[in-house]
């Protein structure tokens, strides 16, 4: 029954780390850009979320529902003044932009807030859980997988019902192509990565409700965020939250051998999967 | 005659290789214009110059007596002017219906062809809608990448090698569209190398060599040795 448990553990973490990994995926989806600062825009948002909780006294809830609006626009700014300037043939310089921006991000985290650690204050619902049998499931846990499920949905539908989607699809096969359909690239590229910063404020809020946060935490969770999407399979944003369910669980399991193995068993699994599926568990047809 | 299409002394790089040499055209309100010429000459670059995805370095388009080489591809598309790639060029991970959907992308207001319309006119098309486009057959592939072309409702129409490794039947069965896109009061202008199939089609005619017209004029009025000695850079001197 500890075994149940501990899978049941697996899964409802696996869903923050799918939340971490759904905007990293759909960047790479359609622009085929590693954002190495989506840890650090993930951690920038709980400070967005903290930040506006404060000033106006709201639940951390609350604060991300403004907060979200204000981080897309952060996406499409970024993307449209910078991100575009480097994307190209040459997969290096948006690798080393995104870099740079993880180091900035940090630093200006660091100035603003002090390295303390800070949590978002979501008040009673996080001690609230309940009981099936023996395992007992937290409240907000169940909630944060709840929310990955419904981001994982809305995305797909995003991705393959509207037309919208049917132009990130388009300009993912073929940008030039798609720019004799009067598509234009960039801003598709603005909007895609606003979306993304939406997702990823999604999942400042979990992150931030869960644990401690300070200013240096965004690369562990973007290592995390990697994983998922790569052994989910590049561009499938299904594969992506079993990918984030794999490191959730192989976690957990790990933990419950010994604590100190958590982040290890992690990778481990991340290791085992590419050795048997190079291209990950669902791999898109065309690339 | 109006001339709706204008492109005069048009020049086309690719880096420091000079791919066009001052081309100029005129294309008429309802026209069909042929382009033909052997691999090389030019005639994709200046398809591509044309909509705005290959470099102009000097002359100029006009379309309507507005100037749209400064342009970019997504604004001359929505100029009015329309490409059947090369190739095809479907996107793979769109289904048939999708491809002909993103080609309306950009489109504004009402116009004759929509989705009902492209399927009467290819009628295998409208079995498949919901087909990946990457699972018909390079004729039907072509009839898309036509109905995605036309889903804009364009003035001027590019066809760069429609019948590129099509059997004639099938060559034959696309060209049976020409009609009613005509009608449909859509100009169009047809790159070929199969020169009877664009001799059939064309109002006028243009030979390419080396990234220069070097010979225009009506079917009726060309011999077949002035094209044959256009098409291989023979000159009688
Ligand atoms: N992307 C490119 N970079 C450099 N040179 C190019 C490029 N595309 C075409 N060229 C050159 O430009 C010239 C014209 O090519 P283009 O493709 O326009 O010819 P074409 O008449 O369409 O030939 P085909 O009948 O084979 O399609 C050729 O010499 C070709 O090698
Ligand atoms: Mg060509």
């Amino acid at each position: 029954m500890i075994w149940l448990d501990t899978l049941l553990q697996g899964l409802l973490l696996g869903g923050l780390y799918a939340l971490f990994a759904a905007g990293l995926s759909l960047v790479f989806g359609i622009m085929r850009l590693v954002n190495l600062a989506h840890g650090d825009l993930i951690v920038l948002g709980a400070y967005v979320i903290l930040g506006i909780g404060t000033a106006f006294g709201l639940n951390p809830f609350v604060a991300a529902l403004i907060a979200l609006p204000l981080m897309f626009l952060l996406g499409w700014v970024l993307q449209t003044v910078l991100l575009n300037r480097v994307l190209g043939d040459d997969i290096l310089p948006p690798l080393l932009v995104t870099f740079g921006l993880s180091v900035v991000i940090q630093n200006a985290l660091l100035e603003g807030f002090s390295a303390d650690s800070r949590k978002l204050p979501v008040g009673p619902i996080e001690a609230e859980s309940f009981s099936i049998g023996s395992v007992s499931i937290g409240v907000m846990p169940l909630v944060t997988f709840g929310s990955a499920i419904l981001v994982i949905l809305c995305l797909n539908w995003i991705f393959y019902r509207t037309a919208l989607g049917r132009a990130f699809r388009a300009t993912s096969d073929d940008a030039v192509t798609a720019q004799l359909m009067g598509i234009r690239p960039k801003r598709v590229f603005a909007l895609a990565t606003g979306i993304a910063l939406v997702v990823a404020t999604i999942a400042a809020l979990y992150l931030g409700a869960r644990a401690n946060f300070d200013p240096s935490i965004g690369p562990a969770r973007l290592l995390y965020a990697f994983e998922a999407v790569i052994i989910g399979g590049l561009g499938s944003l299904w594969g992506t939250l079993i990918g984030g369910l794999v490191i959730g669980v192989a976690q957990a399991f790990g933990a419950a051998l010994n604590p100190e193995w958590q982040i290890l068993a992690g990778h481990i699994a991340f290791v085992l999967i590419l050795l048997v599926r190079p291209r990950g568990l669902f791999p898109r047809a065309y690339d | 005659m109006s001339a709706l299409l204008e492109i005069s002394e048009l020049t086309a790089h690719y880096g420091d290789f000079q791919a066009l040499f001052g081309v100029d055209l005129v294309l008429g309100q309802g026209q069909t214009l042929a382009i033909i010429g052997a691999n090389g000459a030019g005639k994709t670059t200046l398809m591509r110059a044309i909509t705005g995805i290959a470099q102009v370095t000097a002359g100029t388009v006009t379309l309507d007596g507005k100037r749209i080489d400064p342009l970019t591809a997504p604004d001359i598309l929505r100029a009015g002017i329309s490409m059947v790639p090369e190739g095809r060029k479907l996107f793979p991970s769109l289904s048939v219906e999708e491809n002909l959907m993103i080609g309306a992308h950009a489109r504004k207001g009402s116009g004759f062809w929509n989705l009902a319309r492209v399927c009467e006119l290819f009628p295998v098309l409208a079995e498949r809608r919901h087909q990946p486009s990457t699972s018909l057959s390079g004729g039907q592939q072509q009839m898309v990448s036509i109905g995605r072309a036309l889903m804009s409702n364009p003035s001027v129409l590019l066809c760069d090698e429609l019948s590129l490794g099509l059997a004639p039947v099938i060559i034959r069965e696309i060209y049976a569209a020409f009609p009613t896109i005509r009608e449909s009061g859509t100009a169009i202008i047809v790159v070929e190398q199969d020169i009877g199939q664009a001799l059939q089609v064309a109002d006028t005619v243009h030979c390419m060599m080396e990234g220069r017209i070097t010979l225009s004029g009506r079917p009726g009025d060309l011999s077949r040795e002035a094209i044959h000695d256009a098409y291989f850079g023979i000159t009688h001197s």
